[in-house]
């Protein structure tokens, strides 16, 4: 067989990253699974072959967790929490409208290959409920009305689905210092803003960011020019507010925020790069 | 040398020795399912359950896996054991109420009519016997548990025939419920060639040949 000899290779690769290591059987699994999006027989057979597990064994543990697929899935995954807050706020018909919106049952794939629908027992979210989670993207209180928007901004691509209404405020903190940055005297879309220093081409001044997660409205000492990268600091300890990523959209570098009560929001550091990403931990809000 | 009390009898057994081997030395009937000698003690069945302990930290706790500790109180059939016992064997009843061996369990415990449970007609009791046979003693390692909660099957990964089954029936010959469940009609599937290699189980239980396989395979067994 043609692909199946890179796989192979591909597959003998990650098994040698792992090797060595303690319990290593799952790490290796996720590392196959992020590189093929699912768990190839081949490749489960390449894993048996080469560390001595036997088969049997690594297919017990790919169908025991079900972050673990052994099934092709589609380029964007959607899940809906139907954990007993969602469910009794109303998940059930948010996962049958999106049923019936993509025409596939929990666990499977559109036959475009573009959506995989599954269920989760919860996302630790819960006062957001009920939430569907697309590509790792968190929509909150949704109801089966706004499933169809959903569904149609996945499709148009990133770029409109980041724009989606689906604001909640949030309150965060310097990951250095862990000084609050809200500023209660200063609102911004109503709520209080985030306040920060700034930098970009010798000027220095302060920043405020709207606590809405989802809305992009600021207000600033000085106008930054559009796709402009900006240096921002902590108003505490002054301290760069700078993270080891970097935007996958633009390369700006990302600047990191703890979310008050548990939890890490991202944002770009970039003038005008919608990119900010949230990251609960699990960890209720 | 481990000093213990099991029904208020004392008994010395060597360390490692579980609480199961130890009553069985004094000759205390204890029922047990998944156990085998031979198999690593696995603990699945829990119809082996005693009581250690006294008073409030009293508890229930499978015989077959806890090893004997000095001094441990054991007892074999006080009222919460006999109770959970009980509850055990109607929900085996209950999801596989064809099997030989669960039946004769409950007929030998007595006082079993009926039970409160949805009745279902499953083939597997997910004791793990075969797994481990097949693992421990036919060096195999062809079948194994797949899925988690209800979804928990036993079978080979992906569902199709292994390669490194032998088809030599040891699964099949210590399971407890899957009389049933051969499937050389679907040669694809099949993990055991019990009925090539083995006198059909039903001429050593029954003394008559009552065969299981429907439809007929034409194994010519029974024209012998």
């Amino acid at each position: 067989m043609l692909v199946a000899k890179p796989m192979s290779v591909d597959v003998s690769k990650i098994v040698r990253s792992h090797e060595g290591k303690r319990g290593k059987l799952i790490s290796l699994l996720q590392d196959i699974q992020s590189r093929y999006n699912y768990l190839p027989r081949e490749a489960l057979e390449v894993v048996a072959e080469q560390t001595g597990i036997p088969l049997v064994d690594i297919y017990g543990v790919a169908t025991f967790y079900r972050s673990f697929s052994l099934t092709p899935r589609g380029s964007h995954l959607v899940s809906v929490c139907l954990g007993t807050a969602c469910h009794v706020r109303g998940g059930r018909e948010v996962a049958e409208e999106l049923e019936r919106q993509l025409q596939i049952k929990p666990g499977q794939t559109t036959t475009d290959n573009e959506f995989t629908l599954e269920t989760v027992n919860c996302l630790g979210a819960c006062a957001l409920g009920p939430i569907v989670v697309l590509d790792g993207r968190y929509f909150s209180k949704v109801s089966p009305a706004r499933v169809k928007q959903i569904i149609k901004s996945a499709r148009a691509g990133k770029e409109e689905h980041t724009a989606d209404g689906h604001v909640f405020p949030v309150k965060v903190s310097c990951p250095r210092c862990n000084h609050s940055l809200m500023d209660f005297s200063h609102q911004i879309d109503g709520h209080s803003s985030v306040r920060m220093t700034m930098a970009f081409g010798g000027k220095h001044g302060w920043l405020r960011l709207s606590s809405l997660y989802g809305s992009f409205n600021l207000e600033s000492e000085y106008d930054i020019p559009l796709d402009t990268v900006v240096n921002l600091f902590c108003p505490h300890c002054h301290a760069e507010l700078i993270s080891a990523n970097v935007c996958p959209l633009c390369g700006a570098p990302m600047v990191p925020m703890l979310v008050i009560g548990g939890g890490m929001v991202q944002i770009c550091a970039r003038r005008g790069c919608k990119e900010h990403r949230l990251d609960l931990n699990g960890v209720n809000v | 040398m481990i000093n213990l009390t099991i029904n208020g009898l004392s008994v010395s057994v060597e360390e490692g020795t579980t609480i199961l081997e130890a009553a069985q030395q004094l000759g205390f009937p204890i029922p047990t399912l998944c156990h085998m000698e031979g198999l690593t003690p696995y603990g699945a069945c829990r119809l082996c359950v005693v009581e250690i302990g006294e008073g409030p930290r009293a508890k229930l706790v499978s015989s077959c896996t806890y090893p004997a500790q000095e001094g441990l109180k054991v007892r074999t059939a006080s009222q919460r054991v006999l109770r959970a016992r009980k509850m055990i064997l109607q929900l085996m009843l209950a999801s596989c109420p064809q099997s030989k061996t669960v039946q004769d369990l409950a007929s030998k415990f007595g006082g079993i009519q009926g039970h409160p449970f949805r009745q279902e007609y499953e083939d597997c009791l997910l004791c793990g016997l075969c797994v481990r046979m097949c693992k421990e003693q036919m060096m195999s390692g062809a079948i194994g548990f797949r899925g988690r909660g209800k979804d928990r099957s036993i079978g080979t990964p992906f569902d199709i025939r292994s390669d490194i089954c032998r088809t030599c029936g040891g699964c099949m010959y210590v399971c407890p419920a899957c009389q049933l469940r051969c499937t050389y009609n679907e040669p694809e599937k099949a993990v055991c060639g019990g009925c090539q290699n083995l006198p059909p189980p039903c001429m050593e239980k029954f003394d008559d040949m009552s065969c299981y396989m429907d439809p007929c395979v034409a194994c010519e067994i029974c024209k012998e």
